[in-house]
């Protein structure tokens, strides 16, 4: 039983954390290429691999569009594959990430958001995930170091089901959570595999049985290919469940797709990613104590959308703030935002609500911008509108 | 939950000691969090870090601004001295690597209640292990005034990252701040 054992906690970074996990995972081959802030996940993985503590194949490239393409040509011989980016390094994977979801590759990464050029920043936002939104991957999101370990053992579960064989990104905020010294709970080394046992990749790479990869596709078929990727990346929550659920009864841990606090009666509810999560519950425990009925729902699957999970939790909230710590640029707002409204709109739900574009380039998300930021949806209720529809919360005007 | 805020310059170890601070609290059993500021990698270049540690969950992760402790690592009172104060609670710690002149020390620009605990780094590590090392004595100190963690975990926590001489040669110096701290009347 999982209460009864002598739980083993750690002191950890956010990408110690997730080379740890990914060590014991017993990943078959590592592909990367440095790239601050994710640059300490593989740095501890070549060590690993270099001491001998992992036997896999750790390719450093020469950059991530051939790390990425090593990972995928690796996924289809059959091997556990990892690599881990962030912001340009995740932007030049840009065409392979497409190739990796339809060639149903089980590749897992980790994504330490980055902000983009220009101007170069090397801090937290996730103009980088926000980018490969509609690749066809699966993008989870941790709000601690925690969820930083848990998600990534469970990212291998979840992209290995064959009823998925797609690939998944775990994303941790950059140096937030990366560069952050937080207690985590980790399983043994039995356990993780227990978890994760190897399974042979079905269609693997077979010179005896060869099969053709990646081929081409004309007007008479490339439809029908890409409503297969349509189809199969909708069977993931259900994937995910049984993934959270084998996962909760080895570590105690249980994971939803969304991670709702406070939300029961809530009138205002806050939807987030990421470690943002956690600072705007601290803040709404606080506000609750006052009397606000206000809740917070994190999401932890970015993709595909938990949309009905969101709406059963938004169906009854009178105003709806939507943090987005990327941009649209020339958009209808921000990418959680146009996702949350779309939500609300295809279930019928009426409600006021409002994007806020924080934290961009690691400007700091302070408890007083989360306290303003709710007196701000408090005020909207009582007046019954919001002044604009998108806030850029915390900029210098 | 106390909230420690660090100041010092890059390439004196702000940032590695409040690691090893956090590391050494979640080792006792304690919740606690380690977060550096990256501003300009330089060395010399002002550096902050921040250590939170709590006997519950830490939820928050954004930076401090209103430290219960403001630990100074940078030599003196430095120019940069009255804005690294910025925030400090009233009945705060203040603890200062100053030689055994600190009469320049101005306190009517310190919050009310404000306790300062001094020490001599430069001197102690120079006589210890021969060269000038600020961040480990300035932990010793902290240590010693919090109570925790003890000396034993912190030599644990170090054991990790450095050689055993480095090891051994920190601890002197962490020892013999822990003895020699003092609290300015």
């Amino acid at each position: 039983m999982s209460e009864l054992k002598q739980v083993k906690k750690m002191a950890l970074m956010g990408d110690e954390a997730v080379a740890y996990a990914v060590k014991q995972a017993d990943v078959d081959v590592i592909a990367a290429y440095p790239i601050t802030p994710q640059t300490i996940i593989v740095e501890r993985l070549s060590k690993y691999v270099a001491d001998g503590e992992l036997n896999a194949a750790f390719i450093q490239a020469e950059s991530e569009h051939s790390a990425i393409s090593i990972c995928l040509g690796a996924a289809l011989t059959g091997a556990r594959t990892f690599t881990s980016t962030a912001s340009q390094g995740l932007a030049l994977m840009h065409e392979i990430l497409h190739a990796a979801s339809s060639m149903r590759a089980p590749i897992v990464m980790a994504i330490a958001n980055r902000a983009l050029n220009s101007p170069l920043n090397i801090h937290c936002d996730h103009s980088d995930v926000m980018n490969a939104r509609d690749t066809g991957w699966i993008h989870l999101f941790a709000n601690n170091v925690q969820q930083a370990y848990d998600l990534t053992l469970m990212a291998f579960k979840i992209a290995e089901d064959p009823e998925l064989l797609l690939p998944v990104s775990v994303n941790l905020d950059g140096f937030i959570l990366t560069h952050s010294v937080e207690p985590l709970e980790v399983l043994s080394d039995e356990e993780v595999l227990q978890y994760i046992p190897h399974v042979p990749y079905p269609y693997r790479i077979d010179f005896d049985k060869p099969l053709a990869y990646g081929v081409m596709a004309l007007p008479d078929t490339y439809m029908e290919f890409r409503r297969q990727l349509y189809e199969v990346i909708l069977k993931t929550p259900e994937v995910f469940r049984k993934a959270a659920d084998s996962f909760s009864r080895i570590s105690g841990r249980t994971y939803g797709l969304v991670s709702p606090y406070l939300v029961e009666d809530a009138e205002i509810i806050i939807v987030a990613l990421g470690s943002t999560v956690e600072t705007l519950r601290y803040v709404a425990k606080k506000f609750r104590q006052r009397g606000v009925k206000i809740g917070v729902v994190g999401l932890t699957m970015y993709r595909p959308f938990p949309e009905k999970e969101l709406a059963k939790i938004l169906e009854n909230a009178k105003c709806v703030g939507v943090m987005d710590r990327a941009y649209s640029y020339g958009g209808v707002g921000g990418p959680l935002y146009t996702d949350v409204l779309t939500t609300l709109y295809k279930n019928g739900i009426k409600t006021l609500a409002a994007d806020f574009v924080y934290g961009l380039g690691g400007r700091d998300f302070k408890l007083i911008d989360a306290e303003e930021l709710f007196k701000k949806l408090i005020n909207a209720i009582e007046v019954g509108r919001f002044d604009r529809d998108i806030y850029w919360w915390g900029v210098k005007e | 939950m106390i909230e420690i805020r660090w100041h010092g310059r890059g390439g004196q170890g702000v940032v590695t000691v409040s690691d090893i601070l956090a590391r050494s609290a979640i080792l006792e059993g304690m919740y606690a969090q380690h977060f550096p500021e990256f501003g300009p990698e330089r060395s010399g270049a002002p550096v902050k870090a921040f250590t939170r540690i709590s006997d519950e969950p830490i939820e928050i992760h954004s930076g401090i601004y209103n430290p219960d402790i403001i630990v100074i690592i940078d030599q003196g009172m430095s120019r940069s001295f009255q804005s690294y104060l910025e925030g400090l609670k009233e009945n705060g710690l203040l603890f200062l690597n100053l030689g055994d002149d600190f009469s320049k020390l101005d306190k009517s620009i310190l919050p009310r209640g404000v306790k300062v605990y001094i020490v001599n780094a430069r001197k102690i590590s120079i006589e210890e292990s021969g060269r000038p090392i600020f961040n480990i004595p300035m932990l010793g100190c902290l240590v010693k005034v919090l109570s925790m963690p003890s000396i034993k975990t912190i030599e644990e926590v170090l054991s990790k990252r450095f050689s055993e001489e480095l090891v051994e040669a920190n601890i002197k110096i962490l020892r013999r701040a822990y003895n020699e701290v003092r609290l300015v009347e």
